[in-house]
C-alpha cells in the first residue's frame, strides 16, 4: 500500500470501517427503541387518530339511508326533491325499520333540528303500512316536516360520510342552508362559553399557584440545605399523593358543616365575612367554583413550585449582595436582579400548570358545582350520557389542539426533554 | 436564629412576613392530606371534628371495612395486579428505549422522543375516548388485556424520562471497557450498565406503578362492569354515596405514596453518591 490512507488489518480504509461501525451502532439503537415506538404508535397514537377521525366521520345517515343520500347528492336544494328521492327515502326507511336503525337516523338528524327524532320515528312507522306510491304524497302526509326544503337540506348535509358539523358545533357555529357558516342561535350557544370558562379557571389556578408557590420556592432555595430538605417533604408528599386521593380529601373537608367550615368558624373567618357582608350564616363551600379553584390550586401547586425552585437553586447569592452593595434597597435588588433570573422557572412552572389544568375532569366533577364543568367534563357527558361520539371527539379535537399549541410554546421556551419528575 | 442588628424595621417585617406566609402555604399543602387520616378512625359516619370515639370499623369492620368488604378487597387486588403487570411491561420497554436514545448520534431523536412521551402530553380524557373508540373496533373494551395495555402506554413516558436522565450521567467508556475485556453485549449490560443505572430504573418502575395504580379516567371509559379498580371504586363511592370507608381507602393510599416518596428519595441520594455528586 503506497497511498496515505490508514487501513485496518484486512486492508479496508479506516474511515470506511468507522462508518460501518457507526452505522451498526445506530441500527442497534433503533432496534432498542423500536419495540416501545411501535407499541406507542399502535396502542396510543392510532387511538388518538381514530378520535380525530370521529370528529369528522359521520356514517349514520350514509349507512342507513344509502339510496337517499346518493340521490340527494345531485339535488340542487332549491325546490322539493323529486318523486324518485321520496321513493328512495321510503325504501331506505323501510329497510332501516327492519334493521332497527331508525333511531340512529332520528338521533343524528335531531342534532341539527331538535324535533326530527320523533318525526322520523312516526314517519317510519306510518310508511311501514304503505306498500305502493306515489311516495311524495305518502311521506309528506306522514309528517308535514318533509314538505320543508330545509329538512331535506339537513338530510343532504348529514348524508356525506365526512362532515364539519361536529367541529363547527364545538365552536358554536353551523352551516346555513346555503352552505355558508353562521353562528348557532343564541339559546344553543354553549361551547365557546365552556372553552372560555376552562381557560379562565386554568388561568386563575395558575395565578394562585404562582402567588403561593413563588415565596415558598424562594424560601426553600435560600434556607440551609438541612432545613430545606425537611420542608421539601411538605411539597413532595402532596406531589406523590394521587390526584383522586387529594380530591377525595377536599370532597370530605368541604362538606357542609365539615372540617373546613369548622376551621373557618374557629379562626373567625366566618364571623369576619359575615360582618363584612360577604356572606350570611355558615359558608356554602362544597359544589362551588371556589371549591374547584381551591382543590385545583392545591393539586397543581407542586407543579408550579418545583421548576421555580430548581431555577432558584442555581442563582448565586452574590448577585443580590452586589446589588445591595451598589446601594439598592433589598426590595429593589430583589425586583430588578433576582426576579428576572427566575423567569425561566416561572415560565416553565406556570405553563405546565396551565396545560395540565386545561384537561381537568375529576376534580371539577367531584368538588365543583354544576356550572363549573370544564371542557373535559363536557367530553365525558357527550360520550357517556348522550352517546354522541362525534360531539365528544370534536370537543376532544379542540382541547387537543389547545394543548399541543401550548406544548409547542413550552418546547420552544424550555425544551420538553428538560421536564423533570420529582 | 438571631437577626443581624443592622436590619431596619421594614426588613424585619418582610423577614417575618415571608416566614409566616411560607408556613401557611406549607400548612395548606399538607393539612388536607393529614386531616382526613384521623377521620378514617371515627366511630361515627360523619366527617367533622371532634370525633366522638375511636374505631377501626372502616378498616376491619365487616361490610364497612376497607380490608374486609369484598368490593374493596377485590378492587385492591385488581389494582395491584394491573399495576404490577403495567410496571413490568413499561419498565422493560421504557428502559430498552432509553438505552437506545442515549446514544448520541441518532437521526430524528427529537421526533422519536416526542412520540415516546406523547401519552404524558395528551390530556388523559382524550386518551380515554381515543382508546374507547379503538377498543370498540378491536373488542378490547372491558378486557384486562386492554386495561394493562392502556396503562402501559400511559406509564412508559415516565420510565423513559427517568432512565434517560440517569443515563445522561452514565460514563459510556465503562461499556467499552467491559467489551474490550471480552464481555458480550448482554453480559456488559447485566454486569456493568444495569447495576449502575438501577436506581433510575427502579424510580421509573415506581412512577409506572403509581401511574397505573392511581389511574381513574381511562378505566371509567374502557373498563367493564367487573373491572372496578381501586380508584374507580373510590370515584363511584364519592359520586354515589360518600362513606367513611373512602377515608380509610384514601389513608391507605397516602401511606403507600409516603413509602414510594421515601424510596425514590433514597434511591436518588444513593445514585448521587455512586456517581460521586455531593449533596
Amino acid at each position: 500500500m503506497t497511498d496515505n490512507v490508514m487501513r485496518t488489518a484486512d486492508g479496508t480504509p479506516l474511515k470506511v470501517k468507522l462508518r460501518q461501525a457507526e452505522r451498526r451502532e445506530v441500527r442497534r439503537a433503533f432496534m432498542l427503541i423500536a419495540p416501545l415506538f411501535l407499541f406507542i404508535v399502535i396502542s396510543f397514537l392510532i387511538p388518538i387518530m381514530v378520535m380525530l377521525k370521529n370528529a369528522f366521520h359521520d356514517p349514520d345517515i350514509v349507512n342507513n339511508l344509502p339510496q337517499t343520500s346518493e340521490l340527494l347528492r345531485q339535488w340542487d336544494g332549491k325546490a322539493l326533491p323529486s318523486e324518485e328521492v321520496f321513493a328512495a327515502f321510503a325504501a331506505d326507511l323501510k329497510t332501516a325499520s327492519k334493521a332497527r336503525t331508525v333511531a340512529l337516523v332520528g338521533k343524528r338528524l335531531n342534532y341539527e333540528v331538535p324535533t326530527l327524532k320523533s318525526k322520523v320515528t312516526i314517519t317510519a312507522r306510518k310508511l311501514d303500512k304503505i306498500e305502493t306510491g306515489p311516495w311524495m304524497e305518502a311521506v309528506t302526509a306522514a309528517d308535514p316536516v318533509w314538505k320543508d326544503v330545509g329538512t331535506w337540506a339537513v338530510v343532504k348535509r348529514a348524508g356525506s360520510a365526512f362532515t364539519p358539523y361536529y367541529l363547527l358545533s364545538a365552536l358554536d357555529l353551523r352551516q346555513s342552508v346555503d352552505g355558508g357558516i353562521e353562528r348557532t342561535p343564541e339559546n344553543r350557544r354553549i361551547y365557546l362559553q365552556v372553552l372560555g370558562r376552562t381557560l379562565g379557571i386554568s388561568l386563575l389556578v395558575t395565578l394562585c399557584t404562582l402567588i403561593l408557590g413563588y415565596p415558598v420556592a424562594f424560601m426553600l432555595a435560600t434556607l440551609p440545605q438541612r432545613t430545606a430538605s425537611i420542608l421539601m417533604i411538605f411539597v413532595l408528599l402532596p406531589f406523590w399523593t394521587s390526584l383522586l386521593v387529594r380530591t377525595t380529601a377536599w370532597t370530605i373537608l368541604l362538606q357542609d358543616g365539615g372540617a373546613m367550615a369548622q376551621f373557618l368558624h374557629i379562626t373567625g373567618i366566618t364571623w369576619t365575612a359575615n360582618m363584612l357582608g360577604l356572606m350570611s350564616g355558615e359558608p356554602q363551600l362544597f359544589k362551588t367554583r371556589f371549591a374547584t379553584v381551591l382543590a385545583m390550586t392545591h393539586i397543581q401547586l407542586p407543579f408550579t413550585l418545583l421548576p421555580i425552585y430548581s431555577v432558584m437553586k442555581t442563582i448565586s447569592p452574590t448577585y443580590m449582595r452586589a446589588a445591595k452593595s451598589l446601594g439598592a434597597t433589598p426590595f429593589h435588588a430583589f425586583r430588578t436582579v433576582y426576579v428576572p433570573q427566575t423567569m425561566p422557572g416561572v415560565a416553565a412552572g406556570c405553563l405546565l400548570t396551565f396545560i395540565l389544568s386545561l384537561g381537568y375532569f375529576i376534580t371539577p366533577a367531584l368538588v365543583g358545582g354544576g356550572s363549573d364543568n370544564m371542557i373535559a367534563g363536557f367530553i365525558d357527558t357527550a360520550m357517556n350520557s348522550e352517546g354522541n361520539w362525534g360531539k365528544s371527539s370534536a370537543l376532544g379535537f379542540v382541547l387537543l389542539t389547545a394543548t399541543l399549541i401550548l406544548y409547542y410554546v413550552y418546547n420552544r421556551l424550555i425544551g420538553i426533554d428538560k421536564m423533570k419528575l420529582g | 436564629m438571631a437577626l443581624p442588628p443592622y436590619m431596619t424595621t421594614s426588613e424585619k417585617v418582610s423577614y417575618y412576613g415571608l416566614r409566616i406566609f411560607v408556613g401557611l402555604v406549607l400548612l395548606f399543602l399538607i393539612a388536607p392530606i393529614l386531616a382526613i387520616m384521623p377521620l378514617s378512625f371515627n366511630s361515627e359516619s360523619f366527617f367533622s371534628y371532634p370525633m366522638p370515639g375511636f374505631s377501626t370499623r372502616w378498616y376491619t369492620g365487616g361490610v364497612d371495612g376497607f380490608f374486609t368488604d369484598p368490593r374493596w378487597t377485590g378492587a385492591l387486588k385488581l389494582s395491584l395486579f394491573v399495576a404490577f403487570a403495567t410496571t413490568v411491561l413499561a419498565t422493560c420497554l421504557g428502559t430498552l428505549a432509553a438505552l437506545g436514545l442515549s446514544r448520541s448520534n441518532i437521526p430524528g431523536r427529537a421526533a422519536i422522543m416526542a412520540v415516546l412521551i406523547s401519552p404524558m402530553i395528551v390530556p388523559v380524557i382524550i386518551s380515554a375516548i381515543g382508546l374507547f373508540f379503538f377498543y370498540a373496533y378491536t373488542n378490547l373494551n372491558g378486557t384486562l388485556v386492554g386495561i394493562i395495555l392502556a396503562h402501559t402506554a400511559l406509564a412508559t413516558p415516565f420510565v423513559v424520562i427517568t432512565v434517560t436522565a440517569t443515563l445522561m450521567s452514565f460514563d459510556r467508556t465503562l461499556m467499552r471497557a467491559g467489551a474490550s475485556l471480552g464481555g458480550a453485549p448482554h453480559t456488559v449490560f447485566f454486569k456493568v450498565v444495569l447495576p449502575l443505572i438501577l436506581p433510575g430504573v427502579i424510580s421509573g418502575a415506581l412512577f409506572a406503578f403509581v401511574t397505573s395504580f392511581d389511574e381513574v379516567i381511562v378505566i371509567l371509559f374502557i373498563g367493564g362492569p367487573e373491572q372496578r379498580t381501586l380508584p374507580r371504586q373510590m370515584f363511584a363511592g364519592i359520586r354515589e354515596q360518600i362513606s367513611p370507608t373512602i377515608t380509610a381507602a384514601a389513608s391507605v393510599l397516602i401511606v403507600l405514596s409516603t413509602v414510594m416518596l421515601v424510596t425514590v428519595e433514597l434511591l436518588r441520594r444513593r445514585g448521587e453518591r455512586l456517581r460521586g455528586i455531593k449533596s
